[in-house]
């Protein structure tokens, strides 16, 4: 069996699976956020549920709107705090204590090697970076996992992703996912699971290894996954007191296919609006206006990505005219940057820096977009209308392609930059 | 179960961002979400919208996992969506809120805005009625039309806890 199944079989108390079979799986750890939580939470009083299956099993975060910008978002915090109050819920991350959940989840040890982990976003494959198999619901199913702690899953086949090759200097794992995006197409992995491997994979730290699980759901997939390893163990080590079971694939013929990707000679790329799978090279659209850059989000907001932005942005003004948007992924990335000296780097440059929220990303607030205006993006969805206004236009890059197009005022390609300033 | 509706013709890759934008989603009250259905693609879709099927090509619902999306259609007034294929977090959003969703990779072609049609969730078929044109789609499994009998998970857990 290959990993996902072999999870699967353990979480639902069978000795094998196979794709296609429904089995229903014990949960380790179910995730919701005020955009979804509040609904759930809203179902189980209707229910009139008076206790949470386990709550040390679930973990609550607000992540959208932090902090509130509207009396209607204000609304939904005050649900998810009375909620968690009333269930003696350990794991809730209010403003200030958290981040965009998808970041918390990891950085916090909820997530590891082996388990089955649901969150009510579509993002939750993220934590597939920490070998654990992880998927998005919904509101009401995620009322069912509060009362019975176990959810039906369909065992997904799975597509096996093996990457070589060394990137170049400002390629980034951003850059391999777009390209594996261009390949599957937005509806390619639909129904499937991502299984990432090889020795490019081998030597990603988890950052980069959350970005290409993050972004496995862009192309329909169920989950995105990497094998544990020393690196996911060394990552592990302060972070959680959780016992857990490294779990490997070990047949290679429980895959649906493969796909083989070398990226030594990739270069950076982007996703055209408005789709993941519209992937140009960044120099065949370099000298487009850009309005607004924005840097962030659950796929690319980590310490990683801010060291990357910072080392181009160095003692550079961004261009007059453009906007730069820097928002860390968490509380701790924050600290961490500010720390480093990569927060007054951002602000001498011209950026704004904000605190953790999903904001922009979502066209929710702190840097929405005006009809026609360009935005450059290191988040994973450039949908029409996602940042804001329906008439803007949204490309998706890398952290490095980014900052490289607020200092020109222009979609740049990093490799090219010149560093005399 | 069976479910007459008008037919509403939309193409590919329609995402939970077309279907509900973000900034409807501090929203809680689903006829408010309704109010905003398709806003992102159609915004003349309220209009037409009640007692409606949709009828869509591959990976409708691609996105979000945010359960506003069927919600918003089903309040809306949509009876049933068909589409070649479906994004899988939409999918069982649909059918745990009550909103028959069934798939069928050649009815697209042959259907047209307009027609009024019957689906058969039970035994997978899909009948636009005054061309007798008849379509086999994939039926639903038991389970999953014990759920829509009950207009969505929630009532049947309530019907479970009761007992
Ligand atoms: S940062 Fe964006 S993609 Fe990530 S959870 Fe927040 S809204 Fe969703």
């Amino acid at each position: 069996m290959n990993i996902i199944e072999k999870i699967l079989a353990k979480a639902s108390g069978k000795r094998e699976v196979v794709p296609g079979e429904i089995v229903e799986a014990n949960i380790d750890c179910a995730m919701v956020n005020e955009i979804t939580g509040h609904l759930s939470i809203r179902y189980l009083q209707e229910l009139g549920i008076e206790k949470v299956w386990d709550s040390d099993k679930i973990v609550m975060v607000i992540d959208h709107t932090v902090p509130a910008a509207s009396v209607e978002a204000a609304e939904l915090h005050k649900i998810m705090r009375r909620f968690a109050r009333s269930q003696n819920i350990k794991y809730f991350y209010d403003i200030g204590f958290g981040g965009i959940a998808h970041q918390v989840m990891v950085e916090k040890g909820h997530v590891v090697p082996g388990n089955v982990i649901v969150g009510a976003d579509s993002h939750t494959c993220t934590y597939g970076a920490l070998g654990a198999f992880a998927t998005g619901i919904g509101s009401t199913e995620m009322a069912a996992v509060f009362i019975k702690g176990k959810l039906w899953f369909k065992v997904p086949k799975v597509i096996r992703i093996y990457v070589e090759g060394s990137f170049k200097e400002y390629v980034t794992a951003k850059d391999l996912f777009l390209k594996i995006a261009e390949i599957l197409g937005e509806n390619g992995a639909n129904y499937r699971g991502l299984e990432f491997g090889g020795p490019t994979v081998a030597s990603m730290n988890i950052a980069e290894r959350m970005t290409i699980c993050n972004m496995a759901i862009e192309v329909g997939a169920k989950t995105g996954i990497v094998e544990a390893d020393e690196k996911t163990l060394a990552y592990l080590k302060y972070r959680t007191n959780k016992s857990f079971q490294i779990i490997k694939s070990d047949d290679k013929n429980s895959y649906e296919r493969s796909l083989e990707v070398d990226v030594s000679n990739l270069p950076p790329l982007v996703a055209c609006p408005d789709s993941v799978a519209n992937v140009k090279p960044v120099s065949e659209v370099e000298g487009i206006e850009v309005d607004q850059v924005f840097i962030g989000s659950c796929t690319n907001g980590r310490l990683e990505d801010l060291k990357i932005v910072a080392k181009i942005l160095k003692g550079k003004k961004i261009k007059n005219g453009t906007r730069l948007v820097i928002v860390p992924a968490s509380q701790e990335v924050y600290l961490e940057a500010l720390k480093e000296g990569l927060i007054e780097t951002f602000i001498s440059s011209g950026a704004i820096v904000a605190n953790p929220t999903c904001g922009a990303c979502y066209g929710g607030h702190i840097g929405v977009l005006a009809s026609d205006e360009v935005c450059v993006s290191t988040t994973n969805r450039n949908f029409i209308g996602r940042m804001g206004s329906p008439k803007s236009k949204v490309y998706l890059a890398s952290p490095a392609t980014a900052a490289a197009s607020a200092l020109e005022g222009k979609i740049k390609d990093p490799t090219t930059l010149r560093w005399a300033s | 179960m069976k479910i007459y509706g008008k037919v509403l013709k939309y193409g590919d890759n329609i995402n939970t961002d077309l279907i509900i934008p973000g900034k409807y989603l501090t929203l809680t009250d689903p006829h408010e979400m309704a109010k905003h259905a398709m806003e992102g693609i159609d915004s003349s879709f309220t209009e037409k919208c009640k007692d409606s099927i949709i009828v869509a090509g591959e990976n409708f619902g691609c996105g979000s996992s945010r359960e506003q999306a069927p919600l918003a259609l089903k309040y809306a007034g949509v009876k049933c969506v068909i589409a070649k294929s479906f994004a899988r977090i939409f999918y069982r959003n649909a059918i745990n809120i009550g909103l028959p969703a069934i798939e069928c990779e050649t009815f697209w072609d042959k259907v047209q805005e307009g027609d009024m049609i019957e689906v058969d969730l039970e035994n997978g078929i899909l009948t636009i009625s005054d061309k007798n044109v008849k379509v086999k789609a994939q039926p639903l499994p038991k389970f999953m039309l014990d759920i829509l009998e009950e207009g969505g998970l929630l009532n049947l857990l309530k019907k479970q806890t009761r007992k």
